[in-house]
């Protein structure tokens, strides 16, 4: 089973689980914008006369390897790595999922002591066309806050990574029991200082 | 390689071949006919060169067994040189919908790390990249089946309690099993201890058996392996990619259609005892020659043993007591078949002991129908084999291997849904 799920646009709504485990899943492209005749729909048409195969190739936003890891309560965060085939410079500016209405996009950067310390990217993650955004821990991610409800390893996770231009791209990531990615949170209140998805995330079940 | 075909070197030969780098390598001087046109020429090619002397060691890292199928990967496929066994139990309040879970997270895992990709969130990428024939095998117990509210087969229990036995209980039983086994025990460890962080949520370990064949590039693939004692071990077996293969292991009907069943017993081989047996007495408790694994009625390893010969002072050539005729049925007029899919062990002695070794054999059996194939060859060893002189069963367990699955499945599904 592959976990690279590819995406040749934009269908806000959700994936069945048995859709997200499907090798390869193609949507057709259209841009929100309808008919706006934006870059990346500028480009995608270029690439598409070009011959069907390129278009596949050249034509996509990619998410490799999406997982979140796993979390009880508070605030959790998702990886994998974005890769920009469109032809047009991206701007990541949100991701929303039915798990969370509090989701942000988050850097890591030096804290001056040692440590890492991680913060919210203002004006979200440009991706350069034919360039990639890897989301890791350690480095930089999507953060997951207020929990509604645990996110138990194994379960699949409907996201939606939104683009400046207006383009959405849907993919499903696997919940993964994780004891790493445990960066220190910078918050705006002290209340969330502890990091959720922190060592007892996901050991689940019985402890 | 078709999933329903795992070798596919068919030939007349009975000796299971084992495909890959390593036969092309060998194939010039172990007798290229069996092989692919290409495969010959690229061995001939080799030989007729000669050793160059700047040429690359053949590598192995790069192997791969393919992992969806018809059948789960690591019994229908050559027995590579290191394995590593896992029996978990599942945690308490793990549901049904828990265990699909889990059960998707490991086909996961194996699907990638078999095919040298890093499981997801692996945090060792790079002992992912040389999987080195890596097959990992998953095995349901009782308990596993209870818990997914799914009918228990008959067979899938506890084996019969044998005279033999001294079970001990870190070594019985399990709910899950995994079986892990490729040519490195380095690919071996990550793959083991990226599939046991993903089953920590669902399970807890109940017992770990490690085990050892030979290296691979030692002997020529599809060598029947010798185990601990010396002895050729396997010369029995129903050859891999055969008809007969399939009759003898893969389960046909029911909800394990395409599966089997699995039996692990750790075998305790008493080599400070066997040190004292001289060579006769040593190819008397087999009725087996040492030295090529010969029935002692002659021939080559592969000869049907005459059971019917007798020396010149009247005695059975292959006797009463041999573990040959004994496994074989031949004085109950009985004939059952198993595949043998068994590796060495050799741990440190325990603590305090004055034992210079702690020795023995992971005994892996497979078998289409457990009740009807394994336990009267068991029953029969059980009543009467020489080798149980030297020999101690100290662990047993039974599992059930659901067959394999497609891209897009998880191992069990057909059974569990």
């Amino acid at each position: 089973m592959s976990r690279t799920t590819q995406f040749r646009t934009s269908r806000p709504g959700s994936l069945s689980r048995r859709a997200a485990l499907t090798f390869l899943i193609a949507l057709p492209l259209a841009a929100c914008s309808a008919g706006s005749g934006d870059g990346a729909d500028a480009s995608a048409d270029d690439a598409s006369d070009s011959g069907a195969a390129d278009a596949t190739a050249a034509d996509t936003l990619t998410v490799t390897d999406p997982w979140v890891k796993a979390a009880e309560e508070g605030m959790t965060a998702a990886f994998g790595t974005l890769v920009n085939g469109t032809g047009a410079d991206l701007v990541l500016i949100a991701v929303t999922t039915p798990a969370t209405e509090r989701v942000e996009l988050h850097e890591t950067t030096a804290d001056g002591s040692g440590g890492m310390s991680m913060q919210e990217k203002e004006g979200g993650f440009e991706i350069p066309a034919g360039e990639e955004l890897v989301l890791e821990p350690g480095g930089n991610h999507i953060m997951l806050m207020d929990l509604p409800q645990p996110l138990l390893p194994g379960d699949e996770m409907e996201l939606t990574l939104v683009f400046s231009e207006g383009t959405e791209h849907p993919f499903t990531a696997t919940v993964k029991d994780f004891a790493g990615a445990q960066e220190h949170y910078v918050p705006e209140d002290a209340e969330n200082t502890s990091d959720g998805g922190g060592e007892h995330a996901g050991h689940g079940a019985d402890e | 390689m078709t999933p329903s075909t795992p070798d596919p070197l068919d030939s007349d030969d009975p000796r299971p071949r084992r495909p890959g780098r390593r036969q092309l390598l060998l194939a010039g001087t172990a007798g290229a006919g069996v092989l692919g046109v290409g495969a010959a020429a690229i061995g001939l090619d080799r030989s007729l060169q000669g050793p160059a002397p700047s040429a690359a060691p053949a590598l192995h890292g790069n192997e791969t067994v393919p992992f969806h199928g018809e059948h789960q990967a690591g019994i229908e496929t050559p027995a590579p040189a290191s394995a590593t066994f896992l029996a978990l139990d599942l945690r308490e309040d793990v549901d049904r919908e828990g265990l699909l879970r889990l059960l998707r997270l490991l086909t996961d895992d194996a699907a990638r790390l078999t095919q040298g990709r890093s499981a997801l969130a692996d945090t060792e990428p790079e002992l992912a990249a040389e999987p080195a024939a890596l097959t990992v095998t998953v095995g349901f117990g009782p308990g596993l089946l209870e818990r997914a509210d799914r009918e228990i087969p008959a067979w899938l229990a506890p084996l019969p309690a044998f005279e033999i036995d001294a079970l001990q209980e870190q070594y019985t039983g399990g709910d899950l099993l995994l079986q892990i086994a490729a040519e490195d025990p380095l690919t071996v460890s990550h793959a083991a201890r990226m599939l046991l962080k993903d089953a920590r949520a669902f399970t807890r370990v109940r017992w770990v058996q490690r085990g050892f064949r030979r290296s691979p590039g030692i002997q020529a693939p599809g060598s029947t392996m010798r185990n601990l004692f010396g002895q050729m071990d396997g010369s029995a077996n129903p050859q891999l990619g055969s008809e007969h293969f399939a009759k003898v292991v893969w389960i046909d009907e029911g909800p394990f259609a395409g599966g089997t069943s699995m039996v692990i017993r750790r075998i305790r081989m008493e080599l400070d005892g066997w040190d004292e047996a001289d060579r006769a007495a040593r190819e008397q408790s087999t009725g087996t020659r040492l030295a090529d694994g010969a029935p002692l009625s002659g021939g080559s390893e592969f000869s049907q043993p005459d059971f019917e010969a007798v020396s010149e002072n009247g005695f059975a050539v292959i006797p009463e007591f041999a573990h040959l005729r004994r496994a074989r049925g031949v004085d109950e007029g009985e004939h059952q078949e198993i595949f043998r899919r068994p590796y060495n062990y050799d741990v440190p002695p325990p603590a305090g002991s004055t034992a210079i070794s702690e020795a023995g054999q992971l005994f892996v059996a497979f078998q289409a129908d457990l009740a009807g194939q394994f336990v009267p060859i068991q029953q029969r060893l059980a009543d009467l084999d020489l080798l149980n002189q030297w020999t101690t069963p100290i662990g047993s367990a039974v599992f059930a291997i659901p067959p394999g699955c497609a891209e897009g499945e998880f191992v069990g599904q057909s059974v569990l849904e």
